[in-house]
């Protein structure tokens, strides 16, 4: 198995992991805590490919990394700041009790 | 000779690699440096102690230890001792893995700190091309143990402490990259080795480190700032104060685990005073350039020595700040002027040589801090000082 | 496969997978610090320096400490009151977890003969990264600074109190 598959592979695992978490965990703050496993493993893959890749000088996946490094920040910044406005309304932060579009 | 009493610490490493087998030399050198800096800061540390607490005697008209030893040089030993022996307490309703790996994970990382710090000459543990984004990388996993320390023992003084710290040292974080990023703007890299190198030359006799011009001198006085908000030190120590929350974080912990909260915090306040001698002090130059016959090691520490001194002399000498107080000052004050010092070193980098550079520098960084200064003071309402004595 | 490689990635799947199995939420949280953790390790075993320190910083130093303050802030580690972490949907939310690794890794290893063999390490310096930024990616540089400007108010307004007597 060659390095980089390696690389995808632990990926892969990570973003499945992260996305079960998204998907099955009633917290909405562990939701988000799946989002940012995912985007961690998107990350891992895009540096995989940048060192095994072909034009590595180019520097091309690394600044799509760091990039989404930054970007991810600000929406893990903007995501949690949602979640505590939503507790401080419906004082709980459990999805299963926020199935009514009604405030 | 001076060449050697310079290098003496690189030959002697080379000397005891040289003693073991080929195949173990790569690792034995590593280990040999790590070892010299484990054991080495650990007792700076403990002299730092005994200076501390002789100092703030002093200060406070009183004389500190003088039972243990003379002059009270063996206190640390006395407190080394009575640390190992004490029971170690960890409360029944405490959330025991976080509780026991607060204090590794601190210790670890503010270690792991001082593997970029030139220390003199050739004598850096790890030479990064970005040693800077290291340290600090570094320096912002330290918060997350303070929380962990602090919500782990389920107290609700220590959440509060953990909370307050965690939130002051973000706030100053911010301002401590900012300074630095002055200084890697004008020496043009991060690598802590090349920003001493930039700063190892001499004119009429005078060195050209940063903290003799404008934009460095303000730069280094918002780094200071920030460093003594970043250890928790006075006068930005509420969350460990004892008067308002008995010891913040680390209340609940006792014996070895407290010394090493302890040890921690001193080796941050060590790490981080040895990254500002090394962006703003010049590192390991010697101060006149008839005085380089001294070995490069002994000015590095002597700064390091310098800024301890300053910092104990502060704690002495200024109360606390509350924490909105803090709060607004680092929000309020450190970083608008942290961003001015970014223009103005940009300023003084693109207006070439000459005394109309210094002039206009030092103009604008005045009238910010005035401004900034008088827009505080108005908001705060402060009127005539009154008087009212006991009847 | 190098055995640090091996041993890094195990301590990156489990920091993961006890972040999204733990009961306490906090322990939810530092688990996850310890996924980051092992991520900035892999991406400095791919020599990409740079990306690693800024995952750090960024990752552990910031977004971890903010999804803490997030939980003590909204009571995250109460645990609800009828029972149980997970969803009531959660063996479909699994299945489909399921389901994406397999096609991934499939893709993965169909692909295998024609991925690039062990190629030199790239020596990316700062520098290099600098003038990057500064020349072929400067525009979404400037996108990226003013969308976190617009994150930084907009997540102090949506989290701010409300004044009293506007409701």
């Amino acid at each position: 198995m060659t390095p980089l598959a390696g690389y995808l592979l632990v990926a892969a695992l990570l973003f499945a992991i992260g996305l079960a978490g998204a998907l099955t965990r009633r917290n909405a703050i562990l939701v988000l805590i799946g989002i940012e496993l995912m985007l961690n493993a998107a990350n891992l893959n895009l540096i995989a490919f940048w060192r095994y890749g072909p034009h590595p000088e180019a520097l091309t996946g690394m600044m799509f990394a760091i990039f989404s490094i930054a970007v991810a920040a600000a929406e893990a910044a903007v995501g949690l700041g949602l979640v505590i406005a939503i507790h401080r309304h419906a004082h709980t932060t459990d999805l299963d009790q926020m199935n009514r579009m009604k405030g | 000779m001076f060449e050697t009493a310079d290098q003496i610490f690189v030959l002697l490493k080379h000397w005891l690699v040289g003693l073991l087998p080929m195949a173990l030399q790569p690792v034995a050198g590593v280990v040999v440096s790590v070892a010299a800096i484990v054991c080495f800061f650990p007792a700076l540390f403990a002299l730092t102690t005994v200076f501390e607490r002789k100092g703030l005697g002093r200060i406070q008209n009183r004389i500190g230890p003088n039972r243990t030893g003379p002059f009270g040089i063996l206190q640390p030993v006395a407190d080394g001792i009575k640390s190992l022996t004490k029971e170690d307490i960890v409360p029944l309703s405490a959330d025991g893995a976080v509780h026991f790996l607060a204090p590794l994970v601190l210790v670890v990382t503010v270690f792991m700190g001082f593997a970029v710090l030139p220390m003199g000459r050739n004598m850096v543990l790890v030479d990064m091309d970005a040693g800077l984004l290291f340290y600090f990388a570094i320096g912002a996993s330290t918060e997350l143990s303070v929380f962990m320390a602090g919500w782990s023992s389920r107290n609700k003084y220590s959440l509060m402490g953990a909370m307050r710290a965690v939130a002051q040292m973000i706030s100053y974080e911010v301002a401590l990259l900012l300074s630095s990023v002055a200084v890697v703007m004008i020496s043009g890299s991060l690598s802590l080795t090349k920003i001493v190198e930039a700063q190892n030359h001499y004119s009429f006799g005078l060195p050209h480190w940063y903290i003799f011009t404008p934009w460095g001198f303000a730069g280094f006085v918002m780094y200071a700032i920030a460093t003594t908000a970043e250890t928790n030190r006075s006068p930005f120590d509420l969350p460990e104060g004892e008067s308002e929350l008995v010891a913040g974080y680390h209340t609940e912990y006792s014996g070895f685990k407290f010394a090493l909260f302890f040890l921690g915090e001193y080796l941050a306040m060590f790490s981080i005073s040895g990254l500002g001698t090394t962006l703003f002090l010049g590192g390991w130059s010697a101060p006149f350039s008839f005085l380089t016959w001294v070995p490069s090691w002994f000015w590095f520490f002597s700064k390091l020595m310098l800024s301890i001194f300053v910092f104990i002399w502060l704690r002495g000498t200024l109360p606390r700040l509350r924490q909105d107080q803090l709060m607004n000052f680092a929000w309020k004050f450190v970083l608008p002027m942290c961003l001015l010092n970014l223009l103005v070193a940009g300023l003084w980098r693109f207006m070439g040589d000459g005394w109309l550079r210094w002039v206009i520098c030092s103009a604008i960084l005045v009238a910010a801090y005035v401004g900034l200064g008088w827009e505080e003071m108005r908001r705060m309402h402060i009127g005539a000082r009154s008087y009212r004595y006991a009847e | 496969m190098s055995f640090a490689f091996y041993l890094v990635s195990a301590l990156t799947v489990a920091g993961a997978l006890a972040a999204v199995l733990l009961k306490n939420t906090v322990h939810c949280a530092l688990a996850l610090t310890v996924a980051f953790a092992g991520l900035a390790l892999l991406f400095l075993q791919l020599d990409a320096q740079f990306a690693g320190f800024a995952q750090i910083l960024v990752y552990i130093g910031a977004v971890a400490i903010l999804v803490v303050f997030a939980i003590l802030l909204t009571r995250g580690s109460e645990t609800p009151k009828d029972g149980g972490i997970f969803s009531r949907t959660w063996l479909a939310g699994l299945a489909v977890a399921a389901a994406v690794f397999a096609m991934l890794g499939w893709a993965v290893l169909q692909s295998e003969p024609g991925l690039p063999r062990a190629t030199p390490a790239p020596t990316v310096t700062v520098g290099e990264i600098g003038v990057a930024l500064m020349g072929r990616y400067v525009l979404p540089l400037e996108i990226v600074a003013l969308l976190l400007t617009a994150a930084l108010i907009g997540a102090v307004i949506v989290a701010m109190h409300e004044k009293e007597g506007t409701k």
